[in-house]
């Protein structure tokens, strides 16, 4: 199976490709130039690994929560590139591809949402370490997010670099260990949409939806009339 | 050569594909009218989130209305600029992305320019020089065109839109946003003559428009007739109507004088208004000029004037790469195609 992964989700682009049992990742910190180096990048990649697009079997991509600028830079490349070669896309969860960073099996996830709030989940790794959300993925004040059962929990994601002291707070004694700095990337992506392609849960490039989590973006008229 | 229109710049998801022999093959626009209706106004995040769902579905239905697969495309152009950056950068992505996995070249399109050029898709189509009325919400603008890319700004507005001046005319009304159809739908019915409007910048002696103050002078008349009947309203319309009627059709006369061309062209939103339509008309039998609109259905945003304008772009078109997008760009600094 030859898949590409991609997420622009945050600060970082990042790239994977999965070629049968090979996996080649790639990383950069580009703040907010996603769109100027996206497919600059996707095209050295490719010539270094001597492949065409058009020899892959399906694109993933990271859709969310994350900027929502990246993320629909993201989807709309993915979205080109998998229409352009007439392939599926499979979106993955950035909160579920960071929880597959952590050691453990309990992984809770919390990614700075600006205004004072994270998006959160928390995930139990299968054997094959798929993780599955116990917690699903929302958007809370750090110290409001909702907590999960048992202990051990793994916590990861720029959340607790962001509201550390609320957050350990909040979760107390659950909590075994942090790391604090490891962003949703593209390799954590790629492994999580081979499980996904190989279930068949591949979808039209038209089919792909982001999640944005916060979506309640701007007031209505009479909403603003009753302020 | 055919080539494929992306344009997601303000509140419309308009694709199309033109082929430069044929013309025009299909075009469709999804507006998200409805959508900001409730928040009276454009709210750009959601304006994003709505273009990123309609580009696929929508190219997916030109191409088979147009009997075409991807295959046949010679091009991708799409609005670089000027909009709102964040609805921008969807069709811009989608559209480099598509060039990139095609291996086919890109075309950056001036989003006024796509308007400016699209009375050329009707039929008798002006032939150039002409000078352009660009009347829409977000912009209105005097313009000599001699060519492609050959545009020189005769006279803007210092203020609102003249689509902008509807909208808000409409909205203190109480006809709800967007409402400048709906007013215009109203003056039909009003008496003009009943109330008179100031002509902001009638005798200015220069190409510019003022509708600021026109607004103002509408929110006065409304409040002193309050609380206003169905009758008065649709009055106040017709005066309003009348007021930015006269003023565009005098500047536009003054503006073929001072150029000495003989063709006009209206493009943008507001070209669609029947009274406009109409005023010009019969300015053009007495002066002697001609003037021509674009189809009915291009005259708000739309896929078609982008796929056009960039088919005349064709010997700029790029290998797909990087992009940013322009929420502000000059039409003036457009390079001329020969």
């Amino acid at each position: 199976m030859k898949l590409l992964a991609l997420d622009t989700s945050t600060d970082h682009l990042s790239l994977s490709l999965i070629l049968d049992d090979q996996q080649i990742d790639r990383a950069w910190q580009v703040g907010q130039q996603h769109s100027e180096l996206t497919l600059p990048y996707l095209r050295q990649l490719l010539a270094d690994c001597q492949l065409s697009l058009s020899q892959l079997d399906g694109i993933a991509v990271g859709i969310g929560p994350g900027s929502f600028t990246g993320l629909r830079i993201g989807c709309g490349i993915v979205q080109g590139l998998a229409f352009g070669i007439d392939r599926p896309v499979v979106g993955i969860n950035t909160l579920a591809a960071l929880a597959t960073a952590t050691t453990g099996p309990r992984a809770f996830v919390a990614m700075d949402a600006r205004m004072s709030q994270v998006y959160y989940a928390a995930f139990e790794r299968d054997a094959n370490g798929v993780p599955h959300e116990v917690i699903p993925t929302g958007l809370a004040n750090p110290e409001q997010v909702l907590l999960p059962e048992n202990q051990d929990w793994h916590g990861i994601g720029n959340g607790f670099a962001a509201y550390g002291p609320a957050l350990q707070q909040r979760l107390g004694t659950q909590l075994a260990s942090i790391t604090p700095d490891r962003l949703p990337l593209a390799c954590d992506i790629a492994r999580l949409a081979r499980h996904e392609f190989a279930a068949g849960r591949a979808v039209a490039a038209d089919a792909l939806e982001l999640l944005y989590v916060r979506d309640k973006v701007a007031q209505k008229t009479h909403e603003r009339a009753k302020a | 050569m055919l080539t494929l229109g992306i344009e997601s710049s303000c509140d419309e998801t308009g694709i199309a594909l033109y082929d430069s022999e044929a013309g025009l093959l299909a075009h469709h626009i999804h507006s998200q009218i409805a959508m900001h209706a409730e928040y009276g106004g454009v709210v750009p995040e959601l304006a994003s989130r709505d273009h990123i769902r309609r580009v696929l579905p929508l190219t997916r239905q030109c191409l088979k209305e147009a009997g075409k697969t991807l295959a046949d495309l010679d091009a991708i152009a799409y609005t670089e600029g000027p909009g709102l950056a964040g609805a921008l950068l969807v069709g811009a992505s989608v559209a480099q992305a598509l060039g990139f996995a095609l291996d086919k070249p890109v075309i950056a399109v001036h989003h006024l320019e796509g308007h400016l050029l699209s009375p050329m898709l009707a039929n008798p189509a002006p032939a150039f020089p002409f000078v352009a009325l660009l009347v829409s919400g977000g912009h209105s603008q005097l313009m000599a065109v001699e060519g492609v890319g050959q545009y020189r700004m005769l006279g803007e507005t210092l203020d609102d839109a003249a689509g902008e001046a509807f909208d808000k005319t409409a909205k203190l009304l109480g006809l709800g946003y967007p409402g400048g159809p709906a007013l215009s739908k109203l003056a039909d019915k009003g008496d003009a003559k009943r109330f008179t409007l100031p002509r902001p910048m009638l005798h200015s002696g220069d190409l510019d428009f003022s509708f600021a103050g026109l607004k103002t002078a509408v929110l006065t008349l409304a409040n002193k007739q309050a609380p206003l009947d169905d009758a008065t309203r649709a009055d106040i319309c017709a005066a309003f109507q009348a007021a930015m009627v006269e003023v565009l059709v005098s500047k536009c006369q003054k503006a073929l004088k001072e150029t000495g061309m003989d063709q006009l062209v209206v493009a943008g939103g507001v070209g669609a208004n029947r009274q406009l339509r109409a005023a010009l008309d019969q300015s053009a039998k007495r002066r002697h000029f001609k003037v021509y609109y674009p189809p009915l259905d291009l005259c708000t945003d739309n896929g078609a004037m982008i796929a056009f304008a960039g088919s005349l772009r064709l010997t700029q078109a790029q290998a797909a790469g990087g992009y940013t997008v322009r929420p502000r760009w000059d039409l003036a600094t457009l390079p001329a195609i020969a």
